[in-house]
C-alpha cells in the first residue's frame, strides 16, 4: 500500500512538472458507454500517458429510533486513471480505486480498445460490465449525491467490473446517436446466496478475488447493451447481463444444477424540455435461481432503482469562480432484495428500502463539487414489521485532480 | 447581493448541521420494544451484553462459516426479529418422540427436522407416518428473570394430583440435561434429572442448553459444548460440512447467553386505564392466572441486576394438559403429548412488531388472533376458555385488552 501510493505520488509529481495540456472539458455529446474516457485528464510532451483522478471525502451524521453512531468522517474513495493512445486508434485506459482509505484497493478497469470502425471496436481486459449507466458512468464528481444509488450498488454492484473481451460501437446522424455493447466475461459465484447480509447478495461476487484469475464455473458471462440517445433530450439504454452463477461441477462430477442470475436494466439521462432541470435515473430487475430447499431468507428477484432531479439555481460568476453552478438537487429511491410471498402463509415477503434525499451542490468548476445531503430511509425487514426510519445528515466533497 | 445571500444559506446549513441530534428520528417509548438490556448492568457487563447482541443479531451464518449443511435459518435474528415471536417462516419441526422419556429419533433425525440446506444438498425429510409438532419461535425477553427462578420455587405451584381441586394441576418437565450443565445450588435433581423450563414443552434446563441446542439444531453449528452436527434421518454416513469444529466460540456462546440473560422484561402499557384494570379482574375471576402466573420474584442472583426483582412474566412455567385439540402426538422430556409450558404472555401487545404486522399464536402460530387463541385452551384451561366465552362481549374485549397491554 506505502510502496503504491508513493509510486503514484511519485510518477503524479515528475509528470506534473511536465504537464502541458488540461483536457478538463467534458464531452457533452457523448454517450454513457464513454464515461471511461469521459473524463478530464492531463497529458504531457514528453510521457506516453495522461493522468487524471478523482478524490472524495464527507462527513456523514445519522442516526434511527433514537440513536446515532455520532459524527464521522470518511474518505470512500481516492481513484486514478492512466490512459495512453498507443497508436492512432489503438489506446489503453486503467482506472484503479483505494477504497475507504486504502483499506481496498482494486482495479476497476484497464482495457485496450481497437478501433476497426466506428460501429466495430474490440476491448479487451478488466472491463466494466455495461449493466445500467452507473457501472459504467460512476465517478463522484459527475453527481450531486454523496452516497451512491442503493440499487446501482446492491443489485448491480457498482463497480462490477471484470475480465474479459467483446466489440463496441457508436454512430450518431443529426440528432440522434446509437450505441451497442457486447461483452463476454467472467461472472458472479455461488457466495450470492452465501452471505452473512442474510439476504441473496450480488456484492458478495466482488469478494472473490479470483474471478480474475478465472471463471468460478468455466461458463461465460453475457454482457448486452444498447442505447439511444438524441442530443436535445437524453438518452436511454437497456441492458441485460446473466449467466450461471454456481459451481455445477468440478472434475467432471456435478455437484448441483446449473443455476442461472440475469439483470436487465433501463438507464436514462437527459433534461426536462424547455428546461434546465437534469433527470438521471436507473432501474434494474435481478432474477436468481435460488434452491427452493434454501431459506427463502435469500429472494430470487430483487428489484431497485433511482432517480435524480437535477436543477441549476445559479450559474453564474460566483466567489470568483467563473462559471460557477449552484444546484438543488433530489434523489427518490427504492430496492426490494426479496420480491414475493412466503409459502407458509402467503403473506408478502419485504426486505426493502425506500429513500429520499433532497440536495445542495455547489460547484465552483464542473470538475469539482461540495455536496450537502439530507438523507432518510425506511427499512422494512424481511417480515414487514414496522420501518425503521433512519435520518442523516452528509457534507462531503468530490473532485477530479 | 450575492454575497448576502450565500452568507445567509451558508449560516443556515450551520444551523442545520449543529442541530444534528434535532434531526434523529426519536426513539420509541420504551415499553414499545422488546429489546434493551435490564435496567443497573454494569459497564463491564453492558459490554457483554452488546457483544450478545452481535453474536445474536448480526452474526449470520453461511455455508462457508459453517451454517448446516443442514439447517433451518441461519442466523438466531432470523427467527426472533426484534428479539420477539417468530413468523411461521421459521417454524421449527420436532419429531419422533410419542411418549414420555426417550426420542427414538435421537440418534436418527431427531428431535428436529432441518428442513432447509445449503445449495448441493437434499433437506431432512420427516419420516413417513412420525409424530411431530411445530413450533414457532418464542419472544427472548426477560429470559434471565425466569432463569433466576428456584426450582422450589416453580415446584410450590405445583399440584400434579390436583390436590386443591380446581381442576389445574402443573408438573414440571424433568429432562436429562446435557453433560455441559452445571447445577447451581437453586436446582433439584430428581431421578439424575432436571426442571426444564425453556422451549415449548419446557425441554432445556437453562439458556445454555437452550442456545446451544439452537446453534445444533437450527442453524447446524457445533461449539465446545456440543461438537457434533445434527443428525440426518436416514442419512447415517452423512458427511458434515467442510468447516473445523467448533464453528462458534464458546465465548461467542456464552456472550450470547448473557445477552439472552439480560434482555429486558416487557413493560405493560396502558395499566392504569379502567378498562385494562377491569380486563385484568377479569383474568384473574376466570381463573387465567392460575397457570399464567402474574408475579414472581427473583432470589440473589449473580448478576445484580436480576437480583430480588419481581417481575410479571404470566407464566408459572410449569407443564399442563392442553386438551386433545392442541395434543399433536409428540413430546419431549418427562411431558405428555397433551401437555404444553404455559408460555409466558409478557410482550403479547407487541407480537405484531416482530411477526410483520399478523400475531401467530399459540405453540405453532395456528392462532391468528387472541380470541382464537383463548378459544384454542382446552384440557386444564376449558373452564377459563368457558368462563371467557360466558362473558359480555364488552367484557371479553376488556379482557383482551389488558392482555393486549402486556
Amino acid at each position: 500500500m506505502k510502496k503504491f501510493l508513493t509510486l503514484v505520488m511519485g510518477l503524479w509529481f515528475c509528470t506534473s512538472t511536465f504537464a502541458q495540456t488540461d483536457k478538463g472539458k467534458v464531452d457533452t455529446t457523448a454517450l454513457n458507454m464513454d464515461a471511461v474516457y469521459n473524463r478530464p485528464f492531463l497529458s504531457f510532451d514528453k510521457l506516453p500517458v495522461a493522468l487524471g483522478g478523482y478524490l472524495e471525502a464527507n462527513s456523514s451524521y445519522f442516526g434511527s429510533d433514537g440513536l446515532s453512531e455520532g459524527l464521522s468522517f470518511q474518505i470512500p474513495r481516492l481513484t486514478i486513471f492512466i490512459s495512453s493512445t498507443i497508436a492512432e486508434r489503438i489506446k489503453f485506459l486503467t482506472e484503479i480505486e483505494l477504497e475507504e482509505g486504502g483499506a481496498e484497493i482494486a482495479i476497476e478497469f484497464a482495457a485496450f480498445d481497437i478501433e476497426f470502425h466506428p460501429m466495430l471496436n474490440f476491448r479487451g481486459g478488466v472491463i466494466m460490465n455495461p449493466i445500467g449507466a452507473f457501472n459504467q458512468n460512476h465517478d463522484g464528481p459527475k453527481w450531486e449525491f454523496i452516497n451512491r444509488p442503493i440499487a446501482s450498488t446492491t443489485i448491480i454492484p457498482s463497480t462490477w467490473s471484470n475480465v474479459g473481451f467483446g466489440i463496441y460501437g457508436k454512430t450518431a446522424k443529426n440528432s440522434w446517436a446509437f450505441a451497442y455493447e457486447a461483452y463476454l466475461t467472467n461472472g458472479f459465484d455461488g457466495s450470492i446466496i452465501g452471505s452473512a447480509e442474510n439476504r441473496t447478495w450480488l456484492p458478495q461476487s466482488k469478494a472473490n478475488k479470483e474471478r480474475f484469475e478465472e471463471s468460478s464455473n468455466g461458463v461465460a458471462w453475457l454482457t448486452l447493451k444498447t442505447a439511444i440517445k438524441n442530443f436535445k433530450y437524453g438518452e436511454i439504454g437497456f441492458s441485460w447481463m446473466g449467466g450461471v452463477y454456481n459451481k455445477f461441477e468440478e472434475d467432471g462430477l456435478q455437484l448441483d444444477e446449473r443455476r442461472r442470475l440475469d439483470i436487465f436494466a433501463i438507464d436514462f439521462n437527459g433534461k426536462l424540455p424547455f428546461s434546465r432541470t437534469k433527470l438521471i435515473g436507473e432501474y434494474t430487475w435481478a432474477n436468481i435461481d435460488v434452491p427452493a430447499t434454501f431459506s427463502q431468507q435469500f429472494g430470487n428477484r430483487q428489484r431497485g432503482g433511482f432517480i435524480d432531479i437535477v436543477h441549476p439555481i445559479l450559474n453564474q460568476r460566483i466567489l470568483d469562480w467563473d462559471n460557477s453552478t449552484l444546484n438543488l438537487a433530489l434523489r427518490l429511491e427504492y430496492v426490494d432484495y426479496n420480491k414475493g410471498s412466503f409459502r407458509e402463509t402467503g403473506g408478502n415477503i419485504f426486505d426493502h428500502t425506500y429513500s429520499i434525499v433532497p440536495a445542495v451542490s455547489f460547484r465552483p468548476s464542473p470538475q469539482t463539487v461540495l455536496r450537502l445531503n439530507y438523507r432518510m430511509d425506511w427499512t422494512r425487514d424481511i417480515l414487514g414489521n414496522p420501518s425503521v426510519k433512519t435520518v442523516g445528515l452528509q457534507f462531503g466533497f468530490s473532485t477530479y485532480f | 447581493m450575492l454575497k448576502s445571500r450565500l452568507i445567509l444559506t451558508a449560516a443556515v446549513l450551520c444551523c442545520f448541521i449543529v442541530a444534528c441530534d434535532e434531526l434523529i428520528p426519536p426513539a420509541p417509548e420504551e415499553n414499545e420494544l422488546l429489546d434493551g438490556p435490564v435496567e443497573g448492568l454494569s459497564n463491564e457487563e453492558n459490554l457483554q451484553f452488546l457483544l450478545g447482541d452481535i453474536a445474536f443479531n448480526d452474526e449470520v451464518f453461511t455455508p462457508e462459516t459453517g451454517l448446516g449443511p443442514f439447517f433451518v435459518a441461519a442466523s438466531c435474528g432470523s427467527c426472533h426479529i426484534g428479539d420477539g415471536k417468530g413468523h411461521p417462516f421459521t417454524t421449527l419441526t420436532r419429531f419422533g418422540q410419542a411418549a414420555p422419556g426417550m426420542n427414538p429419533f435421537s440418534n436418527n433425525g431427531g428431535p428436529q427436522l432441518q428442513n432447509r440446506a445449503i445449495p448441493g444438498h437434499v433437506p431432512e425429510e420427516l419420516p413417513a407416518g412420525v409424530v411431530f409438532s411445530r413450533i414457532t419461535p418464542p419472544a427472548n425477553t426477560g429470559l434471565g428473570f425466569l432463569e433466576a427462578l428456584t426450582d422450589a420455587q416453580l415446584l410450590s405451584n405445583a399440584d400434579p394430583n390436583d390436590l386443591d381441586g380446581d381442576g389445574i394441576s402443573g408438573v414440571p418437565n424433568y429432562v436429562t440435561a446435557p453433560d455441559y450443565f452445571v447445577p447451581q445450588p437453586h436446582h433439584q435433581e430428581l431421578n439424575g434429572q432436571y426442571i426444564g423450563r425453556f422451549g415449548k414443552k419446557a425441554a432445556a434446563v437453562n439458556l445454555l442448553h437452550q442456545t446451544v441446542n439452537a446453534y445444533k439444531q437450527d442453524m447446524g453449528i457445533t461449539s465446545e459444548f456440543d461438537s457434533e452436527e445434527p443428525s440426518i434421518y436416514n442419512k447415517p454416513n452423512q458427511a458434515p460440512d467442510n468447516v473445523e469444529d467448533p464453528e462458534v466460540a464458546s465465548s461467542t456462546v456464552r456472550n450470547l447467553v448473557f445477552y439472552l440473560r439480560t434482555l429486558k422484561a416487557p413493560i405493560q402499557r396502558n395499566e392504569t386505564d379502567e378498562d385494562i384494570i377491569r380486563g385484568k379482574q377479569l383474568f384473574t375471576q376466570a381463573q387465567c392466572s392460575s397457570c399464567h402466573t402474574p408475579q414472581w420474584t427473583t432470589p440473589v442472583s449473580d448478576v445484580a441486576a436480576l437480583s430480588n426483582k419481581t417481575f410479571f412474566p404470566y407464566t408459572d412455567l410449569l407443564l399442563h394438559d392442553m386438551g386433545s385439540g392442541l395434543d399433536d402426538g409428540y413430546t419431549e422430556g418427562s411431558a405428555l403429548t397433551s401437555e404444553w409450558r404455559t408460555p409466558p404472555l409478557w410482550g403479547l401487545g407487541l407480537s405484531e412488531n416482530s411477526q410483520g404486522g399478523q400475531i401467530f399464536l399459540m405453540h405453532d402460530g395456528r392462532a391468528t388472533s387472541i380470541r382464537q387463541a383463548i378459544a384454542m385452551h382446552g384440557g386444564e384451561a376449558e373452564n377459563s376458555r368457558n368462563q371467557f366465552t360466558n362473558l359480555s362481549a364488552e367484557d371479553q374485549e376488556k379482557l383482551i385488552a389488558f392482555l393486549r397491554s402486556l
